[in-house]
């Protein structure tokens, strides 16, 4: 029982801590809602944020190695693909499986080569 | 299958989601699977808190012992970029009373990616449409975090590469901001910032840091335009 109470009181402490963070404009600033600063934001950030998102997943690749290629190339793969037919579901299902078969071709390679 | 337009919209615009959220839930199930809890609480997580960083990182503190306040303090920082997400939806709120506060609750990296970059097919309200986009989200992370829990060390990861998903969706969804904005200097900007954070200042924070830089240099251009814009007698705006 002391089981369901700790973690019952460490759920409620992350799910408070959550809603928190993504609620706190709407708390604090609903009556200014329109105020021009908040549509420049509204209008910019969202393109900033999908950018960054999208840096953000080279993170744990180490600087200027052979792991930035695959997720670089299938990610221009995935720009070209949108840019020419802009079917989401198309330039996603076959980026992502370019990437998964180099991945995993690498990952043989180093078995077969020892280095994994 | 019969699917109203609304519901076929909302599962074409979020099946990328459910390719990343199942391996991604599936992942923190297995992890949380390791700390030898029932699986109902990973499911109690996905419903309760739903975070895919902060659940990761609930296990780690889970498996440290940590204390209430230090998880508290961890997830409010961990998930602080969320602030800002919030401020730039303000403007584009459509859901009142119960469907505006559960929007919020839901508003995780993926589904402000989707509610931002989509535009709203014709003849469909944004309001149910992003409010379904953030309820399906949260389904396919439930399904997640609940198989990956129920089914622990079991499950064999043959899916390599998976998780590329997420990355494609986002360059998706640029694209498609580029495509209603027609600017290409925020694009530039953020690139420069982003990739300036990752290489000079740091990796595991570069998504907080970036967000507050790019914020600063909007606040500056906000307030450079408007001063301007007093100084010429309130003409001349950009």
């Amino acid at each position: 029982m002391t089981e369901f109470w700790y973690l019952t009181s460490v759920i409620a402490v992350l799910a408070g801590a959550t809603f928190a963070t993504r609620a706190l404009p709407f708390l604090l600033l609903s009556r200014v809602a329109d105020h021009p600063l908040l549509e420049h934001l509204g209008r910019f950030l969202p393109p900033i944020v999908m950018v960054l998102l999208v840096v953000y997943s080279f993170k744990n690749d180490a600087a200027l190695s052979i792991d930035f290629v695959p997720e670089l190339g299938c990610l221009a793969l995935v720009a070209a693909l949108h840019l020419l037919f802009r079917q989401a579901l198309l330039s996603i299902i076959a980026g992502t499986g370019t990437y998964m078969v180099l991945v995993q071709m690498q990952m043989q390679m180093q078995m077969q080569m020892g280095l994994g | 299958m019969n699917l109203s337009p609304l519901n076929a919209a909302v599962l074409r615009s979020s099946l990328p989601v459910l390719f990343g959220y199942l391996p991604l839930g599936a992942a923190f199930g297995v992890l949380f699977s390791d700390l030898g809890y029932h699986w109902l609480y990973a499911t109690a997580m996905g419903l309760f808190i739903y975070a895919g960083a902060g659940q990761f990182l609930a296990v780690g503190l889970l498996a440290n012992q940590a204390g209430l306040m230090e998880m508290a303090i961890a997830t409010l920082l961990i998930n602080s970029r969320h602030v800002f997400y919030g401020l730039s939806l303000m403007s584009r709120m459509h859901n009142r009373g119960w469907r505006k506060w559960y929007q919020i609750f839901g508003l995780t990296d993926e589904t402000y990616s989707l509610i931002t970059s989509t535009p709203i097919p014709a003849g469909i309200d944004p309001g149910p449409f992003h409010l379904r986009i953030t309820a399906i989200n949260q389904a396919y992370w439930l399904l997640g975090c609940t198989s990956g829990a129920w089914l622990g060390s079991q499950l064999e990861f043959s899916t390599d590469g998976i998780a590329f998903v997420l990355p494609a969706l986002f360059m998706v969804l640029t694209i498609e901001q580029y495509k209603h904005l027609r600017d290409i200097r925020p694009f530039i900007a953020a690139l420069v910032i982003g990739i300036g954070t990752l290489a000079l200042i740091s990796r595991e924070h570069m998504l907080l840091i970036a967000i507050l830089l790019s914020l600063s240099v909007l606040m500056m251009q906000y307030a450079a335009r408007h001063h301007s814009g007093i100084q010429a007698g309130g003409a001349g705006h950009d």
